[in-house]
């Protein structure tokens, strides 16, 4: 940007120079001071102890040990399927969340529907995300519960044999803790997606509908290409926050039984707060950290393509 | 054609019955856990199961509500939520005008930066904090809530704040910059209260996200007395005996206050949760 003002003498020009060269610092000051003690300098601190044996709360005097921990940590089986809990809980929300939001963002977009309906029924839509994950938790371990209503509703209608312990239950409790997230963090689809089909020219429909189009293949060649970079973003980024999620799984399972719900945040807070391995965690930390990263670089790609 | 009007009632059906079956799946589980939360603890799990039942009283929120140590997690959260909100809206402003109306050398790789900040796993900076948080004196207090909960809610407020700014014409600020305003006369006089409806989007989702934290408030506090609403829920979850009904009534109270923002400010709080992903 060209300068604004037009000051006639040479030092006062000079000085707007500096100024104008130094205040945009200025202005990200506190942001930046913030970040660099409470993001940098700990991501450095962890990254450190995870190449250090003895951290933290040891009678012994820190070693430097190099890779051994990542070594340790990537073939222990206990990590692994924490990872494998981890990609499951991750893919499969953010896949079913993709589904739900779109169908029900399609719901509400619909022409056959009055204004006052579509607000009433987005406000019910929209509902789950407001509520905190503990207390998603709470609400989820009242209906869950082997006496629950959700297990009365079900032999009702005979579609279990048995009440079911549904959190409790090894070979249940992973897909339940996953239903939970995916009740808890749809509408962040829905919301986004009624905002991308709102920016859809009304003529690109109308000439796909001249040109002899359904309905299916209106969605199929105009909804769902329109909506792509939006998709995108959507996924990496929920994709990013389902990985970060540890309230949910601690406040349900606390990554039990026998570790069926254990995902990476739980281990590493166990690793760290019951069992004192600060090295281990701050290993597994960063592993978690070199995941989101990665992601997050295709995310920052498609928002950059989107600005373009 | 499309439009007889038999098939356009058959769809108009169809779709209702739709938007119905996802209202349930929505709304039920909410209903559900509003209803438990007036029923006496022992008939939370009663077979079979009903709505609304003979034990309906108010007693569990009677319980919460008078008990002091309760009421303290409930002043922490709100008092905790409203600094954080206040000091993530300014700073977001200062770092959003910056970053929309100046050129500088760094100015790519800081947004960069900014918006990588949300992909950093909380946990990851977990192990650190706390050595960090004891170390800056600040354990046990809610400057540390405050300052850790703004590493969350910044970047995001930031993004949102630069966006807006973006959408305002440069002409503005330099007709008044020509007068001889400053440029933070400029920002607090002209571009502040043209961007109100920007700030409080931003403000009321940083109100959520810090209403709504666990971990942090989790590790970095010890004493009741510091304690925050979903720790309060997390601790009664804890105990021996399980007080559903009060953990019940505590969660509906705890979710109030994010839910009347939300049926408040509709526009502004869904502005807040598509932003990341819409670009404007």
């Amino acid at each position: 940007m060209a300068q604004a003002r037009k000051i006639s003498e040479p030092t006062n020009i000079a000085w707007e120079q500096r100024k104008r060269r130094f205040l945009p610092y200025a202005y990200l000051s506190p942001t930046l001071l913030l970040l660099a003690a409470l993001t940098v300098v700990p991501i450095l601190t962890v990254f450190l102890y995870s190449l250090v044996d003895n951290v933290i709360v040891n009678p012994n005097p820190p070693q430097f040990v190099g890779l051994e921990n990542y070594e340790e940590v990537l073939t222990n089986r206990k990590f692994r399927g924490a990872l494998s809990n981890t990609l499951y809980f991750a893919l499969v929300s953010v896949a079913v969340h993709f589904v739900i939001g779109l169908s029900f963002a399609l719901l509400l977009n619909s022409r056959l529907l009055g204004d006052n309906v579509k607000a009433i029924f987005r406000v019910i839509y929209i509902l789950p995300w407001v509520f905190t994950a503990s207390i998603i938790a709470i609400l989820w371990r009242l209906l869950l519960n082997p006496h629950g209503v959700v297990n009365f509703v079900l032999l009702e209608l005979g579609l279990v044999p048995e009440l079911m312990e549904w959190l409790s239950d090894r070979k249940l409790a992973l897909n339940a803790v996953t239903f939970i997230n995916i009740w808890a963090g749809y509408p962040f689809y829905l919301v986004s997606f009624l905002a991308g089909l709102q920016g859809i020219p009304e003529d690109l429909y109308e000439s796909g509908r001249v040109d002899g189009g359904n309905a299916w293949q209106l969605f199929l060649h105009i909804t769902l290409p329109q909506l792509r970079p939006i998709i995108i973003s959507l996924a990496l980024l929920d994709f990013i926050w389902t990985i970060h999620q540890f309230t949910l799984i601690w406040m349900t399972t606390g990554g039990g039984p026998l570790r069926s719900t254990e995902v990476l945040s739980t281990y590493t807070y166990k690793a760290a707060f019951s069992s004192h391995e600060y090295s281990i965690a701050s290993t597994i930390a960063m592993v978690i950290l070199a995941i989101c990263t990665v992601v997050a670089i295709f995310y920052v790609r498609s928002q950059r393509m989107a600005d373009e | 054609m499309i439009g007889s009007r038999r098939q356009i009632l058959v769809r108009k059906i169809l779709i209702w019955i739709a938007l119905i079956l996802g209202a349930c799946f929505a709304g039920l589980p909410v209903v559900w856990m509003v209803a438990s939360s007036f029923k006496s603890n022992l008939e939370i799990f009663a077979y079979p199961p009903a709505l609304i039942d003979y034990s309906f009283s108010f007693d569990a929120y009677r319980a919460v509500l008078g008990d002091p140590q309760r009421l303290r997690f409930f002043f922490n959260s709100y008092l905790v939520a409203i600094l954080v909100t206040i000091c993530t809206v300014v700073t977001s402003i200062l770092a959003g005008y910056s970053f929309s109306r100046y050129d500088f050398r760094f100015k790519k790789i800081l947004n960069l930066i900014i918006i990588g900040v949300q992909s950093v796993p909380p946990i990851t900076l977990m192990i650190p904090y706390f050595g960090l948080i004891v170390w800056l004196g600040i354990y046990n207090s809610y400057a540390a809530l405050v300052l850790t909960y703004m590493v969350f809610t910044l970047s995001y407020a930031i993004i949102m704040m630069t966006g807006y700014f973006n959408t305002l014409p440069r002409d503005l600020d330099e007709a008044v910059m020509i007068d001889g305003g400053g440029s933070f006369v400029t920002l607090w006089r002209i571009l502040v209260p043209i961007s109100l409806p920007g700030i409080v989007a931003v403000g009321v989702y940083t109100f959520m996200l810090a209403w709504n934290e666990f971990l942090f408030a989790l590790t970095l506090t010890r004493t009741n007395d510091m304690r925050t609403v979903p720790i309060g829920i997390h601790l009664l979850m804890g105990q021996h005996s399980f007080e559903w009904n009060q953990m019940l009534a505590l969660s509906v109270l705890g979710s109030l206050p994010v839910l009347v923002l939300f049926l408040l400010f509709q526009r502004y709080f869904i502005a807040g949760m598509s932003a990341g992903s819409v670009k404007g």
